[in-house]
């Protein structure tokens, strides 16, 4: 077990719960209409059995706004504090992730927080700023946005979550990242404009499907994955969320492009009978050390 | 060699009749624009009503079934614009789709209008320069009409006209939402089969219809079919030599190699003197629909 992890002291027990995905077309650039339309979502998710809520990229403003970004933007804290206010409808307990685009000291991200909130409040679980930022053809996110730093696993109530956003996803080394660090469920939210109408679908959901079902099924992972709708500036972005199960099996699946809460039950103990099954993250994880120095050799190579 | 492997079944890839880096299917593509038209104009504008100049053309075809989808055909007014030398034909084409999908429609002649600059100030004016004055007499209808009818102008460009700079700058590029620009002509044929327009108009050769007998084809050189074929190719990274080592015609090449080389201003707004660093669309960078 050369590079195996030692045994995760306090791991949860495994647990089911019901996750939402919610499918929206933001009002660009209004942020307070779109907290209402995220709180409303949230309270009708919650009052229809979800425990986890999820929304997609930038699902507080928009994604194409350029240098409307610093209008756009918030601080983790005020966007708790604000859906804190509108949230106290609330009659259980309901964990909301949900992307923006976030201000902070040093500069502005392409963020997703996951939130735990009651009628009393909202508390910051987690922040996941987007590490693989999109600077090409129709994307320029590294011209109003900066590069996170960091992608790995974190704990919340349901177990050990990571969350990736759009770009993150694309890169197969994001999803091995999160899954050597713990992670047994991924939340992958994104906006993708759709492009590529030759085949049955589009061609980049298509491709969103390919690649969440390989994370989930290689992983042996959960994968919540929550996609902006609406048309802005002509680009419409797909919708089609997915939740696949760890065995990379859809088990829920939302319409394009229309606005959509999509529910599955999430029981956590498919990902140890998954892993069970094809321990490829267990060999993955016995050959760490050793793909370290592959990867540094193939660097130094470049 | 062994007879099993003299025998081996070899399968290669199909080679379709149709380009396959033109290949779409219409029925996503035309459910995909229809979600558009709606989006951006009701949801949006909170308008749904549509404003669109019928030419009798295979564009403003496409485009008038689409909206016709998006708004229903009683709030998609088309609108016949002809001038005096325009093709009584291009008029009868125009009242099939009129007819085929029971729409409200007007006809405006802009011979008065057009005239009333051009007879009287500029009467040698070259067939170009007619066919410009009579593309902006007839974006000054379709916006009037618009605003009278509280409707947005729709604009029909296709992606091939639009990459050759084949518009009048400022006239049919005006209207604020096109559904189309993005599809190749090649393309455009296929959606308007699996709309379901009139095969009299799809068939027929594309016309600027500035001048009897004028075609687009003719006026560039190369038909739609071939110039498409280069024209992805171009967009999508080729270089002339590897189109040419491809086995395209070097003279096809360096037509739609030129037509997109010296149009490239007629895809963007007036330039504008830069003097600061707040300069609008240079450092000031707001997107459309902000």
């Amino acid at each position: 077990m050369g590079g195996a992890q030692p045994y995760r002291a306090g791991k949860l027990p495994a647990v089911r719960f019901t996750a939402a995905a919610v499918q929206i077309a933001p009002q660009k650039g209004d942020v307070a209409a779109n907290l209402g339309r995220i709180a409303d979502a949230a309270i009708r998710s919650s009052s229809e059995g979800a425990d986890l809520v999820v929304f997609p990229e930038t699902s507080t403003s928009g994604y194409f706004l350029q240098g409307g970004v610093a209008d756009a933007a918030l601080t983790t804290d005020s966007l708790a504090g604000e859906l804190s206010g509108r949230l106290r409808e609330l009659t259980r307990p309901l964990d909301v992730i949900l992307g923006f685009y976030e201000r902070a000291d040093e500069g502005f991200y392409n963020s997703a927080a996951h939130l735990a909130c009651t009628a009393s409040g909202c508390e910051v679980v987690h922040l996941h700023r987007k590490f693989f930022l999109p600077t090409y053809g129709v994307f320029d996110e590294e011209r109003f946005v900066t590069r996170g730093g960091h992608i790995g696993s974190y704990r919340c109530r349901f177990g050990d979550f990571a969350i990736l956003i759009c770009e993150d996803i694309w890169h197969s080394i994001s999803a091995t990242i999160a899954a050597l660090s713990g992670a047994e469920a991924l939340v992958a939210i994104s906006a993708s404009p759709a492009r590529g109408f030759a085949g049955d679908n589009i061609e980049n959901l298509e491709r969103y499907e390919r690649l969440l079902r390989s994370i989930s099924e290689e992983h042996g992972v959960w994968t919540i994955n929550s996609m902006l709708v609406g048309f802005e500036g002509g680009k419409g972005f797909t919708g089609g969320s997915m939740i696949v199960d760890p065995l990379g099996r859809v088990v829920a699946r939302g319409p394009t492009a229309q606005e959509h809460m999509l529910m599955a039950e999430v029981d956590m103990n498919e990902v140890a009978r998954a892993r069970a099954a094809s321990p490829l993250l267990s060999d993955l994880k016995c050959s760490t050390l050793e793909i370290i120095r592959l990867l540094k050799a193939a660097a130094r190579e470049e | 060699m062994t007879e099993d492997i003299a025998s081996l079944p070899i399968v290669r890839p199909e080679h379709p009749e149709e380009d396959p880096l033109l290949d779409l299917n219409p029925h996503l593509v035309a459910d995909w624009l229809v979600k558009f038209l709606q989006d951006e104009c009701v949801r949006k504008r909170g308008i749904s009503r549509a404003v669109i100049g019928l030419s009798g053309g295979v564009d403003s075809a496409v485009t008038t079934y689409l909206c016709a989808r998006a708004f229903a055909p009683e709030n998609t007014f088309v609108f016949r614009m002809p001038y005096t030398i325009s093709s009584p034909e291009s008029f009868a084409h125009a009242q099939l789709v009129i007819d085929e999908l029971g729409l409200p429609d007007r006809t405006i002649d802009i011979t008065a209008m057009a005239d009333g600059y051009l007879t009287q100030f500029e009467d040698d004016a070259s067939a170009t320069r007619i066919g410009n004055v009579c593309a902006r007499c007839r974006m000054i209808v379709l916006f009037d009409q618009s605003a009278k009818l509280r409707a947005l102008p729709i604009g029909t460009g296709n992606k091939t006209e639009r990459m050759f700079g084949y518009f009048t700058w400022h006239a049919d590029d005006a209207p604020p939402i096109n559904p189309l620009g993005d599809l190749y002509k090649t393309q455009v044929w296929r959606l308007a089969e699996h709309l379901g327009v009139p095969e009299v108009i799809i068939q027929k050769p594309p016309t600027a219809d500035l001048v009897k007998g004028q075609t687009d084809e003719g006026d560039f050189g190369i038909s739609y079919r071939r110039a498409d074929r280069i024209l992805c190719r171009l967009l999508a990274g080729w270089t002339p030599e590897q189109l040419i080592e491809f086995g395209f015609d070097k003279n096809d090449v360096e037509i739609v190699r030129r037509r997109v080389a010296t149009t490239h201003w007629k895809r963007h707004l007036p330039t504008v003197a830069m003097l600061s660093d707040s300069a609008i669309n240079e450092f000031y960078l707001r997107p459309v629909d902000y």
